[in-house]
């Protein structure tokens, strides 16, 4: 369990003042300029020792991608893009990071910017957070006031910082298409390559990084790499925001250390599960696009990026939807389908018919009106979505749906059995249907 | 040059090809929907996906670049395949993906039997449907008179709306909704404005957008297809008229690139219900005022009557916008062996072909040329209108970036930016005080608005003038380019169609005309003259369709369209191209070469040909650089140096397109029904704008 000392979000829970004054006394905007002045290299090198790997769900090493950045500065300038449009469900630790430690994020954009020789810094925030992005933009007014960013800054680096907001499309937290609908485009993924890091924002190299790996930048340069390695397990170091929903007594947000086992997690934090352990059935253990793991497998797994791949899904954003035994995990999974049909760009074709597909099936199974072969023909529907797409919410889409039949086939079966069970005589199933 | 392996077979690829284009390079067949040559890259209908040697995930071919693979660990040539299982079982998803929502309508499709859709699923496609849910159906769009749709079938490819964006240059098209609830619209229900809008119908892989006028009328296998040029407009694109028995249906492009590319204008595609209304089918003569269908003998005996009556000088030949060489060489023929000097083949009065030799009447850098200007300068012309489809080369290069454009004429939508210079005579006269100009390869393009003037002299002077300030004519760069409106025009100037010594230009063979000064005028499909003014003149027609001329006519002979034979047209350019024939002229019409033989027996003054080819064998001996199809001949730019020479007054009156209505601008598209709507919309959409 973490030790409340190596806490990077101090005031997770808005007990304290968010604004400048506040933060300075938890620590943040301490010795930035030394850090700074050190250069591009070391800021990029010790991010990259410290093992930081990306927040926003893929867990992609942050240093590294830092470090795709050209080496110099061509005729275009470089960007920093921090994606805020947290819209995957379940997941709520970016808003609340920009609600009540946002001087974390503008101080972690600072440091970004210097070490990949960005002057400014786009945070495109989701259409539906207001008081975030008014606490956002009042921490960056306060750090302009304070000369901490800006032009000629105390720290010797020139950053300009603009909060943009969305219209509320999950699609626009992909990557690509988050630089479409910055630069005022209909939000839909780019094809790769070319990649953000070359030909990105208005075609400048750019990097794109979720809020919650900017905003413990200052943090671990100010401890040291080595501090942040040392919490965790091997390859999947330091903490993490977990945001636990679903079936526990005490849903909560919470910073905890990479790999805590998930029964320690939700004893802990949760006050345990709904009805006891033995109540619980499945977990989605990182926000909806990852498959769920039956109980059995989840209980005792560390929750980190490796292990959880192990079990066939994904820390992802560390969003943690527990569900007990009075779930219809048919109904909860058609609805994830229905998310995803919903916010599906349109774009490219496995994408843009095949959500719609696994909804309808989906919704269709989870009364029973299938048959029993139609579960194969939806999981092969699911790959052939899968690693077709241009971006990633095919796979998304898809996952759920493997995860659904991979555990819980025999409940779509039994449910399909029952609905026959319940057809009259001559096979109609009309008049159940009508009931 | 990297080198790359294709299904095992090693082939070196250009910098910069796309994996889609080397895979067809190496012989190996992609699938595909959203990609086009001359589109920008979408990647979204993934049936092009196939599989790179070190990717987990097959790869969209059509957007990857060659220089983007990566060689092996080892330094193997990097590997793509085309037929392995999983590339196989990646484009029978993608395709199952396709048709779940496609509506399966084939057997009323009017894209059925030339359907990408169609013949993939057959290629690529499972044989069995797994779909049971309701299908998605789209409500139809409005687009205007000449695109129908039926977005039901849409497979939300996009290159409709790269197509308008891109090339045609009007943002009108696009995609709303998301997820399986996109459809491509025009936002607001109205019809496209592109003067190349028929192009969508084409690049449609399925049968979403058809052609509105060939709706159900025919299905493809039962066409006779026909190689042919078009008439429209100077361009010469080249297109495929598609007929059945003897009924044109249809119009479509054919590539070229140094010319149309592939597209055609919607005139040009739209145009052929005009071939077969108004159509003069036997010959007519006047008789108490009022027109009688007449025996061909009958009225050559009328003609002949008053020839004879009549003195050399007392006669006149126009010719009309689409007469072939071959006719304009004939009709040449046939005055001068009347004695008639006044003959002039630019019914709208230019004083081109008279001074500057052949550089002083053609598009001298070539169509294809404007690609590489980097300076352009449009004087009188409204090539939107006059030329669509060089508009869209000129759209084109100005995208590419590096090139300056200013106009002085019109101010004008031309669907790009331009610099505006002025109205007319007085900005051209500053232009000739110009300093030379920075650029490599400067352009002028001069249009008929600046020349088809009685000061057209002057003002054609002042512009070689101009052009020899600017430096547009270097060594190895003839930058002096005339924008003909007129297809027959270049074709008519090469053989010296223009009135001989002595003899009256359109100007004075019209005045004569007015004042009663002309006997007999002979109008060889000249339509856009004024014809109300004559007096007393006996007007011989020969032409295809009760347009003006026909309606003035004192005898009519009825001729062949441009579809019904073998003539040569020279583009603006100067470049021959022969039409070749895709239907019979209907009832008693005949060629005008024929008529004009058996008027010339008649007249005794016979004609020394029996057959086309003879006929051509003549003119090849007037003008040998016909005889070469396809070619371009540059001409000498040194003999522009006398137009400059020139002197007149210029008027300060503005240039002004002679395009008014680009739907209407001959008698073909006067009796087309679908031109005729088409200007209904534009002008009411006109009326509208101006409210």
């Amino acid at each position: 369990m973490l030790a409340d000392k190596d806490r990077i979000f101090t005031n997770l829970y808005g007990l304290h003042d968010w604004g400048l004054e506040g933060a300075r006394k938890r620590g943040c905007w301490l010795d930035t300029k030394s850090f700074i002045d050190k250069g591009r290299d070391w800021l990029v090198n010790e991010i990259k020792a410290s093992g930081l790997r990306g927040r926003g769900g893929a867990g992609f090493p942050t240093g590294l991608k830092w470090s795709f950045m050209p080496k110099v500065v061509g005729e275009r300038p470089h960007y920093l893009v921090v994606n805020a449009d947290e819209s995957e469900p379940g997941t709520c630790k970016d808003r609340e990071i920009m609600r009540h430690d946002p001087h974390l994020l503008v101080e972690g954009c600072l440091i970004a910017g210097a070490a990949m020789a960005c002057n400014v810094g786009y945070i495109y925030v989701r259409g539906e957070f207001i008081r975030e992005r008014e606490h956002l933009q009042a921490a960056i007014d306060q750090a302009y006031e304070a000369r901490l960013i800006g032009k000629n800054n105390i720290h010797g680096w020139d950053f300009d910082l603009y909060v943009a907001h969305g219209a509320g499309a999950y699609i626009c937290g992909e990557e690509t298409a988050l630089l479409e609908s910055l630069e005022g485009k209909k939000g839909q993924p780019r094809m790769k390559p070319p990649f953000p890091a070359n030909v990105g924002l208005y075609g400048a190299p750019s990097t794109i990084n979720n809020v919650e790996s900017i905003a413990v930048c200052g943090t671990i340069l100010r401890r040291g790499a080595t501090w942040f390695n040392s919490i965790g397990r091997p390859n999947n170091v330091g903490t993490k925001l977990f945001c636990i929903s679903g079936h526990v007594n005490k849903p909560c947000n919470v910073e905890e250390e990479m790999g805590i086992t998930f029964r320690e997690l939700i004893e802990k934090h949760c006050g345990g599960v709904r009805g006891g352990w033995d109540n619980l059935l499945a977990v989605i253990p990182g926000g909806a696009s990852v498959p769920c793991v039956p109980a059995i497998q989840i209980i005792d797994s560390p929750m980190d990026f490796d292990s959880l791949r192990n079990l066939k899904s994904g820390l992802g954003t560390a969003a943690v939807i527990v569900k007990d035994k009075s779930t219809d995990m048919i109904r909860a999974i058609a609805r994830l389908a229905q998310f995803y049909k919903h916010e599906s760009c349109g774009q490219c074709t496995p994408c843009r018919e095949g959500t719609g597909w696994m909804w309808r099936v989906l919704t269709r199974m989870a009364d029973g009106r299938a048959e029993k072969r139609e579960i194969d023909m939806l999981l092969e529907v699911t790959y052939q979505i899968e690693g077709h797409t241009i971006c990633a919410l095919g796979d998304a889409a898809a996952w759920p749906v493997q995860g659904l039949i991979r555990h819980f086939r025999h409940v779509i079966e039994e449910r399909i059995d029952q609905y026959s069970h319940n057809a009259d005589h001559e096979g109609s199933l009309a008049r159940v249907a009508a009931e | 040059m990297p080198t790359i392996k294709i299904d095992g077979v090693e082939i070196e690829i250009e910098n910069g090809t796309t994996l889609l284009q080397a895979c067809e390079q190496s012989g190996a067949e992609v699938p595909r929907f959203c990609f086009h040559e001359r589109l920008s890259i979408a990647g979204n209908c993934r049936m092009c996906l196939v599989e790179v040697k070190g990717t987990p995930k097959p790869q969209a071919s059509c957007a990857m670049s060659v220089n983007d693979l990566r060689p092996g660990p080892n330094g193997e040539l990097p590997e793509v395949f085309t037929r392995t299982p999983q590339v196989k079982k990646a484009r029978e998803g993608v395709m199952e993906f396709l048709l779940i929502n496609h509506p399966l309508d084939c057997p009323i499709c009017d894209q059925g039997g030339e359907c990408d859709l169609q013949d993939q699923a057959m290629a690529y496609g499972k044989s069995y449907n797994r779909f049971v849910e309701n299908k998605r159906a789209i409500e139809d769009k409005y687009l205007g008179p000449l695109v129908k749709t039926e977005m039901t079938r849409c497979i939300q490819c996009t290159r409709c709306v790269r197509f308008t964006t891109e090339v045609g240059g009007v943002e009108e098209l696009g995609a709303t909704g998301r997820g399986e609830d996109m459809e491509i619209t025009t936002y607001l229900d109205k019809a496209m404005t592109s003067e190349l809008q028929g192009n969508v119908i084409d690049l449609c892989p399925v049968g979403a957008l058809t052609s509105a006028p060939y709706e159900f009328k025919a299905r493809p296998w039962e066409l006779r297809k026909t190689d042919t040029i078009d008439a429209m407009d100077a361009v010469g694109s080249n297109i495929r008229v598609d007929a059945r028995g003897s009924e044109v249906m249809r119009i479509l492009p054919r590539t070229h690139e140094d010319v149309n590319e592939e597209w055609i204008s919607d005139k040009t595609r739209f145009v052929w219900d005009g071939l077969k209304s108004q159509r003069l089918d036997r010959p007519y003569i006047r008789e108490l005022g009022k027109l009688r269908a007449a025996s061909w003998s009958e009225a050559f005996a009328r003609i002949v009557q008053r020839v004879k009556a009549a003195k050399p000088e007392r006669m006149g030949v126009i010719l009309g916008d689409l007469v072939g060489a071959e006719e304009a060489f004939s009709w040449k023929q046939l005055a001068t062996s009347l004695g008639i000097k006044s003959i002039d083949c630019r019914q709208d009065g230019t004083p081109l072909g008279e001074q500057g030799g052949r550089a002083g009447y053609l598009f001298n850098s070539s169509i294809a040329g404007i690609e590489e200007a980097d300076a352009i300068m449009l004087i009188g012309t409204n090539p939107r209108l006059e030329a669509p489809v060089l508009n869209a080369r000129i759209r084109k290069r100005i995208l590419k970036g590096g090139c300056i454009i200013g106009v002085i004429g019109e101010k004008a939508d031309l669907t790009y930016k331009y610099h505006y210079m002025g109205t007319g005579a007085e900005s051209l006269a500053t232009l000739a005080e110009h300093a030379p100009a920075k650029a490599q390869k400067p352009m002028f393009i001069i249009g008929q608005g600046a020349l088809a003037r009685s000061d057209g002299a002057a003002i054609l002077a002042l512009a070689a003038k101009a052009a020899a300030a600017i430096g547009v004519v270097k060594e190895n760069w003839n930058g002096f380019n005339i924008l003909h409106t007129a297809s027959g025009r270049v074709g008519a100037l090469d053989v010296c169609a223009l009135p001989g010594e002595g003899g009256k230009s359109t100007r004075g063979i019209l005045a004569a005309a007015k004042k009663g000064d002309l006997d007999v005028l002979f109008l060889g499909g000249a339509d856009e003259i004024n014809t109300n003014e004559f007096a007393t003149t006996f007007v011989v027609y020969v032409g295809t369709h009760g347009d003006a001329g026909a309606h003035r006519a004192d005898v009519i002979l009825p001729a062949a369209a441009y579809t019904e034979k073998s003539v040569t047209y020279v583009n603006t350019e100067g470049r021959a191209q022969m039409t070749t024939r895709a239907a019979f002229p209907p009832g008693e019409a005949r060629e005008d070469w024929a008529i004009l033989r058996a008027l010339s027996e008649a007249l005794g003054v016979t004609q020394a040909w029996n057959s086309l080819e003879e006929l051509r064998q003549a003119m090849y001996a007037i003008a040998p650089q016909l005889a070469a199809l396809d070619q371009l001949f540059p001409a000498d730019a040194a003999a522009l140096s006398e137009l400059g020479r020139g002197e007149g007054k210029t008027s300060s009156a503005a240039f002004i397109s002679p395009v008014k209505d680009f739907y209407m601008t001959n008698p073909i598209a006067r009796a087309s029904r679908t031109m005729a709507e088409c200007s209904a919309v534009k002008n009411a959409s006109k009326l509208q704008a101006a409210e």
